[in-house]
């Protein structure tokens, strides 16, 4: 039973850990969906998201502040940071460029990345700071079944609770509010949803902000796991074989994408790993992902794509 | 009036194809090549200001020189050909890696018999370097057959980090040194030992001047038009009877060719010893940058790219020591990490297709200079 016990072990923290990277990439399916831009910078968020949590705390608790109220204080400043990011992004980035390329649009996200990556560490600072809003220790369950009991981290459960209230939230935001409707309008069709009267600017800004709130629940939790620092960018990298397995537009896409890659990456470096030298959980997921597209070229599940002359 | 094509009558169809058919591009482009083989020797041998030291030669024009063969290398495959590629950081750490193998000896037990090359002239080992990484090329190719766009450029990731991973850990790759670093053979060509800064660009200049000129070359010619149909519209130039194995296997040849000579320069001339960091992602998105700021689909435009993206933040770094503004290096860093951000942004608004247009502009409003018409 010692074998299967490690299975288990394995699988389940793969999939807990892939829930994280799916929080991550909710922020870029919301994007896509909503504009079309594939937002490089949603790593870079994530960055600043951490910092301006976890430094505001740290402020308000050194001046004395009960632990709760600096906690709502500091989500709250971190939000009204990343609502400032979203105005000045649509504003004067995306804003401008309207119509190009996607490729264009691709690019200066990239750029976008670079900004926010310098004036959030200009701002903010460029240490590690350690965030410790969840328990980081870990729970052996089963240890009457197996020898040992299964480990399963809590961060990783807060993970997986927080990304189910995060879809359920946002499944409510696009089904339930105006807003929400006006989105999926702005998704469907721009130039159809601008003739009956949707303002274009807005809902970007609103979707970018949205992307900005989902970081910050991300850097919540991987601010925890890892501390905030300029490490966390690189998630960005991570979220994308989860993107493209679940198809860049599918918001239940993002998180079984996630649950694959998680669990994929994490039984290969356990059964593969040893065979061919470790390390491979880096690259692991693109070539899963590479296999995926191969069979559906748009992700599990994209909108099929049509084309035509 | 300055630059204007009447009277450059073409009287045969070999002068009609010509790479450069205005008179002007020509001589422009032979100045430019005198420059570049006689004018900076020249000015070395003399240490005629900025050329003063090694500086200029060392870490501006030579670094500029093999990152725009690079940018020409992957123009080819983005610009012309519409397929998007972010792995071109892998392709130079195969050209790179299999030039090292190639210089220092290739050695593989089988079974019933060993291969064994010895060590190959430095000349050979760039060229199967950038054969190597044609290969690779050949077979990340594959998935764009059915991928295309974002999906695609995302696939190419695949590569970046596959090589990246190859390298740092199978020790084969790097013979076995404790470190993972590797030091580049001795620069021998033809029995020239080339060591001092001004040879060594002078190296570089001839690999960057043939290959740009067969890419040209290249581009105008059947393929180059394949390529074009293909990137404008896949299925259109399909119904046409062009084959996108063909047209799309070859760019990503020809271009992972290019890359991976660009890889070999890059760690045999420029860094000397380097570690499988010197490929990274970050080196992906740098060429890529180049493309698109200098212009998709614009042989020009890769090394205008290059040159903007090598030298904006060697500049912005000198703006505050030029200033007289005490900050801290860190701050510096950040800094340029902000405003080189800031400027790409700003590129991408006033002209989303690069410098390339620019100067087509440029060159439209010189031909009726000084009429407006």
């Amino acid at each position: 039973m010692v074998a299967f016990g490690q299975f288990l072990e394995v699988f389940i923290s793969g999939l807990l850990a892939g829930v994280l990277y799916s929080l991550v990439a909710l922020g870029f399916v919301l994007i896509f969906k909503a504009s079309g831009v594939f937002n490089f910078a949603q790593g870079s968020m994530v960055l600043l998201a951490g910092l301006a949590l976890v430094r505001s705390l740290d402020w308000l608790v050194a001046k004395g502040f009960p632990v709760w109220a600096a906690i709502i204080a500091g989500l709250l400043f971190a939000a009204v940071i990343m609502a400032i990011t979203a105005f000045l992004v649509e504003r004067y980035v995306l804003g401008p460029l309207v119509n190009q390329d996607g490729l264009i649009l691709f690019m200066s996200t990239i750029g976008v990345t670079f900004m926010i990556e310098g004036a959030a560490q200009m701002l903010f600072g460029s240490d590690v700071y350690p965030l410790a809003l969840f328990p980081n220790d870990a729970w052996f369950l089963f240890d009457k079944a197996f020898d040992g009991g299964i480990l399963v981290s809590k961060i990783d459960v807060w993970g997986g609770v927080i990304a189910a209230v995060l879809v359920a939230g946002l499944a409510l935001f696009f089904q339930r509010t105006k807003t929400g409707r006006a989105l999926r309008a702005v998704a469907d069709d721009h130039a159809a949803a601008q003739s009956v009267g949707i303002p274009l600017d807005w809902i970007w800004f609103v979707v970018w902000l949205v992307a900005g709130l989902v970081a910050l629940v991300a850097a919540t939790v991987w601010g925890t796991k890892l501390g905030v620092q300029f490490s966390i960018t690189f998630l960005a990298l991570k979220a994308l074989p989860v993107l493209i397995i679940g198809g860049f537009t599918s918001v239940p896409g993002a998180i079984v994408g996630g649950l694959i890659v998680g669990a994929g990456e994490k039984l290969a470096e356990a059964y593969l790993g040893p065979f061919i030298g470790g390390g491979i959980e880096y690259w692991f997921a693109y070539v899963l992902a590479l296999v995926v597209l191969l069979a559906r070229p748009q992700g599990l599940f994209g909108e099929r794509i049509i084309e035509r002359i | 009036m300055l630059y204007r094509e009447t009277g450059q009558f073409k009287t045969s169809y070999a002068a009609d194809m010509a790479i450069f058919p205005i008179r002007q591009d020509r001589i422009a482009l032979g100045a430019l090549l005198i420059f570049a083989f006689v004018g900076v020797p020249a000015l070395d041998a003399f240490q005629v200001w900025p050329f003063g030291g090694e500086y200029l030669i060392r870490a501006i024009l030579i670094p500029f020189l093999i990152l725009s063969l690079a940018a020409v290398g992957l123009n080819t495959l983005t610009g012309y050909c519409g397929q998007l590629s972010l792995g071109s950081g892998a392709f130079m750490a195969i050209g790179a890696y299999s030039a090292y193998k190639f210089g220092t000896g290739v050695r593989i037990p089988l079974e019933i018999f060993t291969i064994d090359i010895p060590p190959l002239p430095v000349f050979w080992c760039i060229l199967l370097g950038g054969l190597m990484a044609a290969f690779v090329g050949i077979l990340f190719g594959v998935p764009s057959l059915r991928i295309k766009g974002l999906y695609l450029a995302v696939a190419t990731l695949a590569a970046q980090f596959f090589f990246d991973w190859l390298f740092i850990r199978v020790k084969w790759f790097t013979n076995y040194t404790s470190s993972g670093s590797v030091v580049a053979p001795d620069l021998t060509f033809f029995g020239l030992y080339v060591n001092k800064p001004i040879e060594r660009y002078m190296l570089c200049l001839i690999f960057v001047t043939v290959f740009a000129l067969m890419a040209k070359n290249l581009v105008r010619g059947n393929i180059g038009r394949q390529w074009m149909a293909i990137r404008d519209m896949d299925i259109a130039a399909e119904l046409m009877g062009i084959r996108p194995l063909y047209a799309k296997l070859t760019a990503f040849a020809i271009s992972s060719f290019m890359i991976g000579v660009a890889g070999a320069l890059w760690a045999f001339i420029y860094l000397g010893a380097w570690e499988p960091l010197a490929f990274n992602i970050d080196r992906s998105f740098q060429i890529l940058f180049m493309v698109i700021i200098g212009g998709l689909g614009s042989i020009l435009g890769s090394f205008l790219g290059a040159a903007f993206i090598l030298v904006l933040p060697i500049l912005l770094d000198q703006v505050p020591h030029a200033l007289g503004i005490a900050v801290s290096v860190e701050t510096v860093s950040l800094l340029v990490f902000m405003v080189t951000g800031a400027l790409i942004c700003w590129l991408l608004i006033v002209e989303p297709h690069g410098f390339a247009r620019l100067w087509s502009t440029g060159k439209e409003k010189l031909r009726f200079w000084p009429y407006p018409y």
